[in-house]
């Protein structure tokens, strides 16, 4: 049996929000279309947008927003240019040099070199995203194991040199700032749930 | 015609077209900043303090701009055409009366370069004559949207010319004179004596012929910027479209001066405190210019002839034909 598909009027049910909109009938006489000039004529409607605009000027609830000095709220997993987190404690770098996000990168836009420091910790030397590459679109931060790489809530990424945003210094919070602590917790992508302390179970030993 | 006259009216001429020339700049700001408070915006807020300055900015660009001439246009005629708007509407300012008559230093002005005893009619004619800006910019332009536009600019100033003669014949039957200043003075009693209350359907049928007049909007379908771009100015850049500008603007306020002269009385009795309600009348008709503009939607071309020829023409004429009967007996 041919089964029809009800595009029509799908969202259009008892409960739902949508509606039809009152539609009068066109005028197909001439008394009518002069009925209807006169209702129009005479109910007011122009001085109800004259009304409606005047109430809007004497209220002055402005909307706008004088984007330079002032700013909106961005959502927390929004993906803005990234940044490197340090450790709160120490203060090291909380990149381990795994190197995951360099695989992931889809884009393949993310370079990093490391060695062995004295103390037999892997150090990151050179890190490095091509931001002309990049789409934003969060893995790195994702399959970070440590936090370390983040999309920060810097969106205004306008510069005469793309190279200038993708400096491992630039990306790194300053030492200064983390001591005044201000280095911002990521809620973003692949950071931790709040409350995900109580989630976690033992891992069981006796099968 | 001695040389004070003369010089007189040269210092009086000057007067008139720098202060509406700045006019037309100010004007600029207060629409933008009253249609931006409408739609719940701050407007221009960045030059100058307020955005005060944006006026300014506005005229350097305008006047730094390069002025081009398009390869295929009608180069004499479509030079003129700006020239042609902005000068008919800064000429029919010479029978406006601006002020009552004072007194500077023993000298008595009168602030109106020629009170001649066919005012109104002048008026009327000079800014008829402002349809040539239009239609001859709009044919020269070499572009459809231009020509479309200088055709319905001709199909709608022409049409409304006939309501706001007809509309204003019957007040001038009552006043028994052309001259501005006498229909001003016929109104000198006060409030009561305003002729918008003798004269209610004329005072409407007028102001809604002021608006296809200045060409703004519920009829501003000569440059309707979603359908035919700028219409005739789609071509003009730098001074030459910001004479078209000026023209625009000069006309919404002197058509504002003749509405307050000839319905609202004008300055009454000629004291300070009616040349002041004068400037109010002005600014609010200046107001309800940028207010509808904010309120209201525009009209196709077939509903704005709908409207003049079966609406408001046989209306007119009644109402002359009642106020004929009425005066008779």
């Amino acid at each position: 049996m041919h089964h029809e598909e009800p595009f029509k009027d799908r969202n259009v049910s008892e409960n739902s929000a949508y509606y039809y909109v009152d539609i009068e009938a066109y005028p197909e006489t001439g008394w009518d279309k002069f009925k209807q000039v006169v209702k129009r004529t005479f109910s007011g409607e122009l001085f109800v947008g004259l009304w409606v605009v005047l109430r809007e000027m004497i209220k002055f609830d402005i909307h706008t927003v004088q984007y330079p000095k002032e700013k909106l709220p961005i959502g927390p997993r929004y993906r803005a240019v990234h940044k490197l987190l340090r450790l709160w404690e120490s203060g090291y770098e909380r990149c381990i040099g795994c190197g995951l996000c360099e695989k992931i990168c889809i884009s393949d836009c993310i370079r990093m070199d490391t060695r062995i420091d004295e103390n037999s910790r892997k150090e990151v030397t050179e890190y490095s995203i091509n931001l002309g590459r990049c789409i934003f679109c969060g893995y790195c931060a994702e399959v970070c194991p440590e936090l370390a790489i983040v999309h920060g809530p810097r969106y205004e990424n306008a510069s005469e040199q793309r190279a200038h945003f993708v400096i491992k210094d630039d990306m790194l919070t300053p030492l200064d700032l983390l001591k005044a602590g201000e280095q911002a917790e990521y809620p973003g992508f692949g950071a931790i749930i709040p409350g995900s302390d109580a989630s976690v179970k033992k891992t069981p030993l006796a099968y | 015609m001695d040389v004070a006259f003369i010089i007189e009216t040269i210092v009086k001429i000057v007067v008139i077209l720098l202060i509406f020339s700045a006019l037309a700049g100010f004007g600029t700001y207060f629409e933008r900043k009253v249609l931006a408070f409408m739609q719940r915006r701050l407007g221009p807020m960045h030059v100058g303090p307020y955005g005060l300055l944006q006026i300014a900015a506005d005229g350097i660009k305008l006047f730094t701009k390069e002025d081009i001439v398009p390869q295929n246009v009608v180069k004499p005629i479509f030079k003129i055409a700006p020239v042609i708007t902005a000068a008919t509407a800064f000429m029919a300012a010479a029978a406006i009366p601006f002020w009552p008559q004072f007194t500077v230093m023993g000298y008595t002005v009168h602030p109106i370069v020629a009170d001649i005893n066919v005012g109104i009619l002048y008026v009327l004619g000079v800014m008829a004559i402002g349809l040539y800006g239009p239609l001859l910019g709009g044919m020269a332009s070499a572009n459809k949207w231009s020509l479309i536009s200088a055709a319905r600019s001709a199909a709608i100033f022409i049409s409304y010319e006939v309501i706001t003669g007809l509309s204003l014949l019957a007040p001038l039957m009552m006043v028994g004179s052309l001259s501005l200043i006498d229909i001003n003075n016929y109104q000198a009693g006060g409030i009561g004596n305003w002729i918008v209350w003798s004269q209610p359907v004329a005072f409407i049928l007028f102001w809604i012929a002021a608006f296809a007049e200045t060409g703004r909007t519920p009829f501003h379908l000569v440059a309707n910027d979603h359908e035919i771009i700028d219409g005739f100015g789609t071509e003009y850049s730098g001074m030459r479209w910001g004479l078209f500008f000026i023209g625009e603007y000069a006309n919404m306020f002197f058509i504002s001066f003749v509405m307050a002269i000839i319905f609202l009385g004008g300055f009454g009795d000629g004291t300070i405190a009616g040349a002041i309600q004068l400037i109010l009348k002005v600014a609010f008709f200046f107001f309800f210019f940028l207010w509808t503009r904010a309120a209201w939607p525009d009209v196709r071309p077939d509903q704005l002839m709908w409207l003049c020829w079966k609406v408001l023409m046989p209306i007119a004429v009644l109402n002359v034909i009642v106020t004929g009967i009425v005066m008779m007996f």
